[in-house]
């Protein structure tokens, strides 16, 4: 019988693969922390930084739910959302109240807890359907986030919290009371304490944190459960509890993207490109071109796809339109069977995907 | 009157993503694939006819047909370059791809036309009819909306049942292989499906433009998204469902627009397609695919 | 003892009467088989025996315990573990991975421990390693512990599946076809294979097969299926010469 020790435990393939990824982070951080204090960063990617981090998580976070869940969702920009207003809400409400960090912290603790909470929530009736319905219903969840939201007036004053879905007047606020949600304004003046380096760290720590679940007991549910839910079943795995359970995670990662979003803007608004299904369908482009169940994909896919159309924007009027061009070409580079056996023919390697597709089904 | 005119106008929007839906519903049989790009060929159908009529000053018969016509050929060029080379890979890599075809669509409207909002003269000339003396007014477009688009249904539901073409998509959408074997050329087939939809997306830009003139190349956007779920909600793959979805979803909107609040109507739209699924997951008129063990 | 008690199992589908007045009592440590033509009905049996479907009419009993309409994974709980017609492997993780999740039940650790790395994990995981290659090594696939069990040969893949669905710690397996696409040399192995987890495993085994070398030489009562009802039932060598048995299979 083969012996095991806790080495080989630690040094296997899927370790392997957590230390590279943390490494070309690492390195990549202290890439642009140099240029940057060596005055040799443009101020366009100086603010491309923290977003390229935040869009990263919303990624990783979606790709636990397409490649791992094995379910597709169209609405994920919308747990973003949850966790950039309701963390920008608690910065801004608190602010001068408690101090900057532990108040930074806590409106990280809140923004993830709550896209969690509605992952959590969303998941129940979701995850009773299945392929395109699916989709289509998170697609649905995901719109209806952005337009409560935009229509949500929120203040503070000394009597307490008003809340209005009509008008900033119906408030009914004191004088000295602050209106913290503003309609379709949104939150202004969210303290902006998201830094690169807190960045950073979030999202290596949320690498951590999806690659110690997709490897633990509960991971290889999952998985088990998206190869062959059947055969799951059949031995035993509790199909809902695992299935909530990961599309929670996956909610509470995007919040987290969400949150790090909010808290480097001026301006928090929801709206279509920001939060609504645009947002959502462009994770969804990382994820796929990233590599479905590949995190390091998704994060390398949302760095590029983040700064390509800015580094195009010398091209300005055509910029998004050869963006568009470039990514049908990567589409069908990677994935026309055609044009992969033309590859293997030349020798160009291909990469295999994670995804199969389902089992074939009958119709009865 | 009020809520029979609201009705009235919720048909004719609901007629418009009923069209739409239409384009959706049939890709995704015959394809399996969701056509996102579907929304955009609608805003381009829209801006031929602008072109043709306001700067051509063709009359609108005249442009309809060329704009019909130029957005078939689109359809079935995006579908030979972007999608056929992708048919035997998963789903979500034609997803993807249909998007990158839309930003393309979107990107390269904005550059022929701009972004500023084009104002679109309806198409169709009649004011309306006017009953219980002007208390109740009925638009010539809603009208002739809907009346268009339970043509268009009539005449497909013919198509696909009594010529052979039509059995042919019918076929293929149920079993591919088999109707390989039974000889049906598969690919004329769904280009041909691809045609069909995209010459009505051509339409329904006309329409949609008709009663609501702001014109920009993301008009088709989100009309495109609620038309999806107008698909899925009647039950995918379905023709009868596709309008049946469509016309729901209209009225609700505008329902929900005049009675409970403009901002919310979009939220409350999709909150009903929800409840809808969570009673009834395949739709509608939705087919239960079952699980071989 | 009786460990299976099946009485008056039923099932429509619409107007179809699938499996009709079905019963059957399998006691411990039996090796019993489950044959007919095909269409017969006997995987629609695994199936509501599995709570895959949910009978119209009749009980099962597992060790004196209730397990009608079940839930799968519960029924799984209760005792019962199988393998398909059609392989169903978890086919993008590896062989040992297949296994241990066959062990999901038996080694616990909640997902917090398994995020944070807490020592629990370490610890037992190593006991699921070790419990996972002890499982295999039976059927010689210990060798093949990291390969991906899409790439494994037919043969190995269905051994594969028998081996994790054991690691559930059944009381009553349920093979369904374990030799369709075998050679006779294969079957022979998987003749011994059975009786080697007859040996190592204390289970009782229900098997579907057309193989009739493998009924005949193995099994040691038979139920015969035909049009979902019983055709026969008793000791293998009795069930196998009776006339209506020979008539059902060959024809008229």
């Amino acid at each position: 019988m083969k012996k095991i020790n806790k080495l080989a435990l630690f040094a296997n393939k899927s370790n392997q693969r957590l230390f590279t990824t943390i490494s070309v982070i690492v390195v990549l951080y202290v890439l642009m922390t140099i240029l940057d204090g060596t005055g040799n960063l443009s101020s366009l990617m100086k603010g491309l930084l923290v977003p390229v981090c935040a869009y990263s998580l919303v990624a990783v976070g979606l790709n636990l739910c397409v490649g791992y869940l094995g379910e597709l969702s169209l609405g994920h920009a919308g747990f973003m959302c949850v966790g950039a207003f309701t963390s920008a809400f608690f910065s801004k409400a608190f602010v001068g109240v408690i101090p900057d960090v532990p108040r930074f912290i806590l409106s990280l603790l809140i923004g993830t807890a709550l896209a969690a909470l509605f992952g959590f929530l969303i998941a129940i009736p979701v995850l009773r359907l299945s392929g395109d319905y699916l989709a289509i219903v998170t697609l649905a969840f995901g719109e209806i986030i952005k337009n409560v939201i935009n229509v949500l007036y929120v203040g503070v004053d000394s009597k307490g919290v008003h809340f209005s879905m009509k008008d900033m007047m119906s408030l009914g606020m004191e004088p000295g009371g602050k209106i913290i949600i503003n309609g379709a304004q949104g939150i202004t003046g969210t303290p902006r304490q998201s830094t690169f380096t807190i960045s950073v760290i979030l999202l290596l720590l949320a690498i951590v944190i999806t690659f110690n679940f997709v490897n633990s007991r509960t991971g290889r549910a999952v998985k088990a459960i998206r190869d062959n839910q059947i055969a799951a079943e059949t031995v035993g795995l509790p199909i809902t509890k695992y299935k909530l359970i990961a599309f929670t995670l996956s909610a509470a990662i995007a919040g987290v993207g969400g949150v790090l979003y909010a808290h480097n803007i001026s301006s928090l608004t929801a709206t279509t490109n920001t939060f609504g299904y645009n947002m959502s369908i462009m994770i969804l482009v990382y994820v796929v071109l990233g590599g479905i169940g590949s995190f390091s994909g998704s994060i390398i896919a949302a760095t590029i796809l983040t700064l390509l159309p800015e580094m195009l924007r010398g091209l300005s009027n055509y910029r998004m339109l050869i963006y568009s061009v470039v990514l049908i070409m990567l589409m069908l580079f990677n994935w026309a069977p055609g044009i992969l056996k033309w590859r293997e023919a030349h020798g160009i390697k291909n990469f295999k995907s994670i995804l199969k597709s389902k089992n074939t089904k009958e119709v009865q | 009157m009020g809520f029979l005119t609201y009705l009235i106008n919720g048909l004719s929007l609901g007629s418009v993503y009923a069209i739409i839906a239409l384009g959706y519903t049939m890709v995704y049989g015959i394809a399996k694939m969701l056509n996102f790009a579907h929304g955009d060929v609608i805003m381009i159908g829209a801006y031929l006819v602008f072109m043709c009529t306001s700067n051509a000053g063709m009359p609108a018969i005249v442009s309809i047909v060329i704009a019909m016509g130029c957005c078939t050929i689109l359809g079935m060029i995006i579908e030979k370059i972007a999608y056929a080379p992708l048919r035997k890979a998963t789903n979500l890599a034609v997803l993807i791809t249909a998007i990158g075809v839309s930003y393309f669509l979107q990107n390269m409207a904005l550059l022929i036309f701009g972004s500023n909002p084009v104002s679109f003269t309806s198409v169709i000339p009649w004011e309306g009819l006017s009953f219980a003396g002007g208390q109740l007014k009925i638009t010539g477009n809603a009208l002739i909306t809907i009346v268009v688009c339970l043509v268009i249904m009539v005449v497909l539901m013919w198509f696909v049942k009594n010529t052979k073409p039509g059995q042919a998509m019918r076929a293929v959408s149920e079993d591919r292989d088999a109707a390989v074997l039974m000889g049906i050329n598969v690919n004329a087939t769904i280009s041909l499906t691809f045609a069909i939809g995209s010459g009505l997306a051509a339409i329904a830009g006309t329409l949609l433009c008709s009663s609501y003139p702001s014109l920009t190349p993301y008009t088709g956007s989100m009309p495109g998204i609620k038309a999806f779920t107008a698909a899925v909600f009647g039950g995918i793959g379905s023709i009868p469902g596709a309008l049946i979805g469509g016309l729901l979803l209209g009225i609700i909107e505008i329902l929900a627009k005049a009675y409970i609040s403009s901002q919310l109507a979009d939220a409350i739209v999709f909150a009903v397609l929800i409840i809808v699924l969570l009673v009834k997951p395949t739709g509608i008129l939705g087919k239960q695919i079952k699980e071989k063990v | 003892m009786s460990l299976l008690e099946v009485t008056n199992l039923g099932i429509s589908f619409g107007g179809l009467r699938a499996v009709d007045e079905f019963n059957i009592s399998i006691d411990k440590g039996q090796l019993y088989g489950l044959i007919g033509p095909n269409g017969a009905g006997k995987t629609t049996v695994f199936n509501m025996l599995t709570g895959i479907y949910k009978p119209t009419d009749g009980k099962i009993f597992l060790d004196g315990v209730d397990i009608t309409g079940k839930r799968t994974a519960d029924i799984n709980k209760a005792g019962i573990a199988r393998t398909f017609q059609n392989i169903r492997l978890f086919g993008d993780q590896s062989v040992l991975d297949n296994v241990k999740i066959g062990l999901h039940n038996s080694f616990e650790y909640s997902t917090a421990t398994g995020i944070f790395r807490l020592p629990k994990y370490f610890a037992t995981e190593k006991k699921m390693d070790e419990r996972a290659l002890e499982i295999l090594s039976v059927f010689g696939l210990d060798k093949d512990a990291d390969v991906l069990a899409s790439n494994l040969p037919y043969g190995k893949q269905r051994q594969l599946e028998i081996a994790r669905a054991l690691a559930t710690n059944p009381k009553l397996l349920l093979l369904d076809e374990p030799a369709a696409g075998m050679n006779p040399n294969e079957t022979k192995d998987l003749m011994n294979t059975i009786a080697l987890i007859r040996k190592e495993f204390d289970v009782t085994i229900l098997l579907i097969e057309h193989d009739m070398k493998l009924v005949s030489g193995i099994c040691e009562k038979l139920t015969v299926l035909n049009f979902g009802r019983v055709l026969s039932q008793g000791e293998t060598s009795t069930v196998l010469n009776d006339p209506e048995v020979i008539k059902a299979y060959l024809g008229e």
